[in-house]
C-alpha cells in the first residue's frame, strides 16, 4: 500500500473536476510541500551520488595505473609504490562469509523461537534486549574482542579446534589471537541482531489463519513452523541476511582491532589478515604521495561495489517477498 | 513403532530446545557484554570522569568532559542534517511519489546505508575538511548525519505506510488539502513509529568512530563552536582503548559504558513513546 | 515533538554562542613516540598561558606530514624527517616552505615477550635483520643464541610485531635496517609504512606493545618510553664500534654527539660511531610552516619554541626522553625567525 496509488479523491485534485490552475495549487499549499518532500528525496539521490562521484575521481589516480590488476594484486607496498587490493578483498570476503555462516543458524533460530514458541510479552522483552547489541558501539566489541574473546580463544576454543578439525586447512597454523576467525566471531555477534529483528517481524507478518489452518489439521508446532512459516517468511528472512551481511563488509573498528591487520593471503582462519575497511582507517589519515591515497581511495570504490551488489540482491528478496505475501494474504 | 503423536511432540521439543538454544546463546553474549562493560567501567566512574579533561599520559584523575559533550554535539547536528532530509524524505516516498520513483529513492537509500562509515567519513574529509583547512566539528556532524538519513527515510516511509488508507480518505473526505492531511492526519497516526526509528537512528550513530576520525579528529581541550576539532567518546574509547596505560584502559570502560547508558535511554525512550496507545498496526 | 524540536534548538544556539574566549587555538597532529612528551609539554603551556590552546592528536607520524601538507593542522610532527620527494610536494601544495624542527631524542628498543626470561638479550644487526625479513625464524637461531650464552633461550617461533600504520618509530627501525643490511635496503626498503616481509600489524606504539604484552614468544619494536612505561623486556643492540648497547638517555645522547647537525636540522643518527652510541636513536621533528596566514599563530609557535627548547628540554629526563645536545638547541633559536610572519 504505497501512497502513490491512493487514488484519493480530494476536491480540485481528481479526474472529475476540473483541473486546477497553478495558482489554486498554491494556495492549498500541496505544491509547495510536493516540492519540499521531492527536493528531500532529491537530496538523498544527490548525496548518494556524490559519494560515488568522490570514490570515482579520488581513485582516478590509481585507477589509471593499474587498472583491473588492483583486483588480483597481492602486494601492498606503499614504498615502492605497488598497490593491490586482492589480500583485503579477501579478508573482507572470508571474515563476513564466517559472520554470517555463524550468524544465520543463530540468528533465525533464535528469530524463530521469539517468534514462534516464546510468550509474546517474552518474546518483545528478549527482542528488546537483543536489538541493544545492535546498538552497542562497534568500538566496544573491537576492545572485548581483543581483551575477552582472543584470549578466550587462545585458551580454551582453538586448542580444542585444532585438535578436532586440525587436518582442515582452514585451521592450520599457530593462532596469535589475531585473526580471520576472531574477526569473523566478532562480527557475527555485531550482525546477529539484525538478522533476529528483521526475522522475527518477517516471522510475526506471516498471517495467523495460515498457522491456524495448519494446526487444524493436526501438524505440530514443528510441522507448522517448517512447512507452512517458512517457506511463507523465507524471502524475507534471507532478505535479511543479506543486510546483515552489507553491514558485516563494512565494518571497520571492530575488525581492524582482532585481525592483526597483515595484507596477506591465507587459506588458514588462524592467521592474520586484513580487511579493505580496516587499511583504510589504518592508513588513510597518514597515507602521504598521491598514488597511495588514490589506490586507498580505490579501495573504498571496490567496497561500494561488493555492498551495491549485495544490496541490489537484498531488494529484489524482499520485493519477491512483499509480492508473495501480498499474493498469500 | 513410535506412535505419530509421540513423533510430533519429539518433534516439538528437538524445535523448542534448538531454537531456544539459540536464543538463550545470543542473550548470554549480550548479558556478557553489558556485566562487562559495567564491571569494569563503573569503576572508573567518579565525578572527575564527567566533569574533567584529558590529562596528560601517565597524569592520573583526566576525564571525559569535553567528549561527552562533543558527541552531544556532533549529534545534535547530525540529527538537524539527516533527520529533515530523512523524514522529507520518507514523507514523498510514501505518500506522494509514483511507483518508480518510489523504489529508486528506496534502493538509493538503501545504497548510501550500504556504504561504509568509514568511507563517508572519507568524502566528507575530501569535501568539507580539506576545503576548511581544517577538522571541524562541523564536518563530524555531516559526515553523520549523512549516515542518519537512509534509516530516517526508511523507517519513516515504513511507518507511514502502515497507516490505514482510511484514515487518509477520511482527511481528504472532508475537503482538506492533500498536505494538510498528511501532516496533520497520517503523520500523528504514525508519528511513535517514526520517532522510535529516529532514536534507534540516533544510538546507531552515536557509536560510530571511523567517519570521527577524518572529520572531527579529537580535543584535549574544550572546542566552543562548530570550527575546531572536537573530542567524542568513541573516538577517546578507541583511542585509551589501544593504550598501554592502566588508568586509561579504565576510562575508555567507563566511557563504552557511558555510551551504552545514553543508546539505553534512547532505546528505552522510543519504546516508552512508541507504546504510550499509539495505533501502530502489527502486520 | 515540539517539546523536543525547543529543546533541539536551544541546545543549538547554546553551542554556537558559547562565549569564545579570546584564544588561540593551534591543532597539531603526528608522531606517536614523542606524544607523551608533547601532551606533557602543551598541557603545561596552556597552564601558564591560559588563553593559547595547542591541540596535539598523534595519529602518527605519516598522518603529521600529510595533514600538514594539506592545511588542516597547523603544524605536523614526525619521527623521520620528511623526504625531498615530500618536501617538493609541500612546497607545491602550500607556496612556502616546511621548517623541521627537533625538539627531543628518543630510541627504538626491540623488545619481546619471552616467558620466563627475565635477563637482557643481545641483538646482532644481523640478527634483528634477519628476524624482520623472517630469515631466522626460532629464538634457537645461532645468531640470537651465540651471542647471549648464559640464556636458555626457548625452541619456540619468533611472532614478528610490526606497525600497521605509517610511522615514525617504524621509519626509524627500517632507517637502521636499511644501514646494516643490504638485503633489507633492497627488498623493503625505507618509509614510514613499508611492505613487511612477516609479522602481524598492530596501530600504533599503543597496539603493538599491547600485542606483544599479550602474545608469547614475540618481537617488535616500540620507542624507549613506551618499553619502559609499559614494562616491556627489550634487549641491547650491537652498535657499529662492535659495543653491545642498552638503551638510555646517556647511549641516546652519545649517538647524537657523533653527527653535526646540518642547517635544515634533517638528519639520520641511526647506527652512528662512538663506542657509547646507541645505535637505533633518532631526533624527533615539528614540521613547522615557515609562513602563517594568522600572525598571531606565527607568534605563539616561535613563542612555544623559545620556551620548549629552555623550559621544555628540563621536563625531558624524568619522562625518559633525552634533551637536544646545547650546539642543537642554540642552532634551533637562531632558526625560529624563519617562522613568519
Amino acid at each position: 500500500m504505497s501512497g502513490g496509488e491512493t487514488a484519493t479523491m480530494a476536491p480540485g485534485l481528481d479526474g472529475g473536476a476540473a483541473k486546477p490552475s497553478l495558482m489554486q495549487r498554491l494556495r492549498t499549499g500541496d505544491a509547495i510541500a510536493r516540492a519540499v518532500v521531492q527536493s528531500a528525496a532529491g537530496a538523498v539521490v544527490l548525496i548518494t551520488l556524490l559519494v560515488v562521484f568522490e570514490l570515482y575521481t579520488g581513485s582516478s589516480l590509481s585507477r589509471a595505473r593499474f587498472g583491473w590488476r588492483f583486483i588480483v594484486t597481492q602486494t601492498w607496498d606503499p614504498v615502492a609504490g605497488e598497490f593491490g587490493a586482492l589480500p583485503f578483498i579477501y579478508g573482507t570476503v572470508v571474515t563476513s562469509i564466517v559472520a554470517i555462516a555463524i550468524a544465520i543458524p543463530q540468528g533465525i533460530g533464535s528469530a524463530v523461537f521469539l517468534a514462534e514458541l516464546a510468550p509474546r510479552r517474552l518474546s518483545d522483552f528478549l527482542t528488546f534486549l537483543i536489538e541493544l547489541l545492535a546498538a552497542v558501539p562497534s568500538v566496544l566489541y573491537g576492545l572485548l574482542g581483543i581483551f575477552v574473546l582472543v584470549p578466550f580463544l587462545q585458551a580454551h576454543v582453538v586448542p580444542l579446534l585444532q585438535h578436532v578439525l586440525g587436518f582442515l586447512p582452514i585451521f592450520k597454523g599457530r593462532f596469535y589471537g589475531v585473526s580471520y576467525f576472531s574477526a569473523g566471531i566478532v562480527l557475527s555477534i555485531m550482525i546477529v541482531p539484525f538478522i533476529v529483528s528483521v526475522s522475527r517481524e518477517v516471522l510475526l507478518a506471516v498471517p495467523t489463519e495460515q498457522r491456524e489452518a495448519a494446526l487444524a489439521v493436526g501438524a505440530s508446532r514443528w510441522q507448522t513452523t517448517y512447512k507452512v512459516v517458512w517457506p511463507n517468511a523465507a524471502r524475507g528472512i534471507l532478505g535479511s541476511v543479506f543486510l546483515a551481511l552489507a553491514r558485516a563488509l563494512g565494518e571497520t573498528m571492530a575488525v581492524t582491532m582482532v585481525i592483526g591487520n597483515t595484507p596477506r593471503v591465507n587459506t588458514s582462519l588462524l592467521a592474520p589478515g586484513y580487511s579493505i575497511a580496516a587499511v583504510i582507517a589504518n592508513e588513510f589519515t597518514e597515507a602521504t604521495g598521491d598514488l597511495y591515497v588514490s589506490a586507498l581511495i580505490e579501495l573504498g570504490l571496490v567496497l561500494f561495489a561488493v555492498t551495491f551488489i549485495v544490496n541490489g540482491l537484498a531488494r529484489l528478496l524482499i520485493v519477491a517477498t512483499t509480492i508473495q505475501a501480498g499474493a498469500v494474504a | 513403532m513410535i506412535s505419530f503423536e509421540a513423533r510430533k511432540k519429539a518433534g516439538n521439543l528437538m524445535m523448542f530446545t534448538l531454537t531456544g538454544f539459540c536464543a538463550v546463546t545470543t542473550i548470554g553474549v549480550l548479558l556478557l557484554i553489558l556485566g562487562y562493560l559495567v564491571w569494569h567501567g563503573a569503576a572508573a566512574l567518579s565525578w572527575s570522569f564527567f566533569t574533567r579533561l584529558p590529562a596528560p599520559v601517565g597524569e592520573p584523575g583526566g576525564g571525559m568532559a569535553n567528549a561527552i559533550v562533543g558527541t552531544g554535539k556532533i549529534l545534535l547536528l547530525a540529527s538537524c542534517i539527516g533527520m529533515p532530509i530523512g523524514f522529507l524524505g520518507g514523507v514523498y516516498v510514501a505518500e506522494l511519489a509514483g511507483k518508480g520513483s518510489a523504489s529508486v529513492i528506496r534502493y538509493v537509500a538503501d545504497l548510501l546505508n550500504g556504504v561504509p562509515s568509514i568511507v563517508i567519513g572519507i568524502v566528507v574529509y575530501t569535501l568539507v575538511v580539506r576545503r576548511m583547512h581544517h577538522f571541524s566539528a562541523l564536518a563530524g556532524g555531516i559526515a553523520l548525519g549523512i549516515m542518519m538519513i537512509p534509516i530516517a527515510v526508511r523507517s519513516t516511509e515504513e511507518f507511514l505506510r502502515a497507516v490505514p488508507t482510511s484514515l487518509r480518505e477520511g482527511g481528504l473526505a472532508l475537503g482538506r488539502p492533500r498536505w494538510r492531511v498528511i501532516a496533520s492526519v497520517v503523520i500523528p497516526a504514525a508519528l511513535g513509529g517514526i520517532m522510535s526509528g529516529i532514536m534507534l537512528n540516533i544510538a546507531r550513530v552515536a557509536g560510530e568512530t571511523a567517519p570521527l576520525l577524518f572529520t572531527s579528529l579529537n580535543n584535549q581541550f574544550w572546542s566552543p563552536g562548530w570550527n575546531q576539532p572536537s573530542a567524542a567518546l568513541p573516538v577517546m574509547i578507541f583511542t585509551y582503548a589501544i593504550s598501554p596505560y592502566e588508568d586509561w584502559h579504565q576510562q575508555a570502560w567507563a566511557a563504552g559504558f557511558v555510551l551504552l547508558m545514553m543508546v539505553l535511554v534512547v532505546n528505552i525512550g522510543a519504546r516508552l513513546v512508541l507504546t504510550r496507545g499509539r495505533f501502530v498496526p502489527r502486520g | 515533538m515540539k517539546a523536543t524540536i525547543s529543546g533541539f534548538l536551544l541546545g543549538a544556539m547554546a553551542c554556537v554562542a558559547f562565549p569564545a574566549r579570546a584564544e588561540v587555538q593551534l591543532t597539531a597532529a603526528g608522531a606517536t613516540f614523542p606524544y607523551p612528551m608533547y601532551s606533557k609539554w602543551f598541557n603545561e603551556y596552556h597552564r601558564l598561558h591560559p588563553d593559547i590552546q595547542i591541540n596535539y592528536q598523534s595519529i602518527g607520524s605519516g598522518g603529521g606530514i600529510k595533514q600538514v601538507t594539506e592545511g588542516t593542522v597547523d603544524f605536523g610532527a614526525s619521527d623521520g624527517p620528511m623526504t625531498e620527494k615530500q618536501n617538493a610536494e609541500f612546497t607545491v601544495k602550500r607556496a612556502t616552505k616546511i621548517l623541521h624542527f627537533p625538539t627531543v631524542l628518543g630510541a627504538d628498543v626491540p623488545t619481546y615477550n619471552l616467558p620466563g626470561i627475565t635477563a637482557e638479550l643481545n641483538f646482532t644487526p644481523e640478527a634483528l635483520a634477519g628476524i624482520f625479513l623472517g630469515k631466522i625464524t626460532k629464538w634457537t637461531d645461532p645468531e640470537l643464541t651465540k651471542n647471549n650464552p648464559g640464556v636458555k633461550l626457548p625452541d619456540q617461533d619468533l611472532v614478528v610485531v610490526h606497525r600497521s600504520d605509517g610511522s615514525g618509530t617504524t621509519y626509524v627501525w627500517v632507517d637502521y635496517l636499511s644501514k646494516v643490511s643490504a638485503e633489507w635496503k633492497s627488498k623493503v626498503g625505507l618509509g614510514t609504512s613499508v611492505n613487511w616481509p612477516v609479522g602481524l600489524g598492530s596501530k600504533g606504539n599503543e597496539g603493538l606493545s599491547g600485542q606483544i604484552r599479550q602474545t608469547p614468544y614475540s618481537i617488535g619494536y616500540v620507542e624507549l618510553i613506551y618499553a619502559v612505561q609499559n614494562k616491556l623486556s627489550y634487549g641491547r643492540v650491537k652498535n657499529a664500534a662492535g659495543k653491545f648497547v642498552k638503551a638510555d638517555l646517556a647511549s641516546v645522547t652519545a649517538a647524537a654527539a657523533a653527527k653535526s647537525m646540518p642547517d635544515d636540522f634533517r638528519v639520520s643518527i641511526t647506527n652512528p660511531s662512538g663506542a657509547a652510541a646507541y645505535p637505533i636513536s633518532s631526533f624527533t621533528w615539528l614540521l613547522i610552516p615557515s609562513k602563517f596566514d594568522d600572525p598571531a599563530k606565527a607568534k605563539t609557535v616561535r613563542e612555544f619554541l623559545k620556551w620548549m627548547l629552555r623550559e621544555g628540554q628540563k621536563m625531558t629526563t624524568p619522562l625518559t626522553y633525552a634533551p637536544l645536545p646545547a650546539a642543537v638547541v642554540s642552532k634551533e633559536e637562531k632558526a625560529i625567525s624563519l617562522i613568519q610572519p
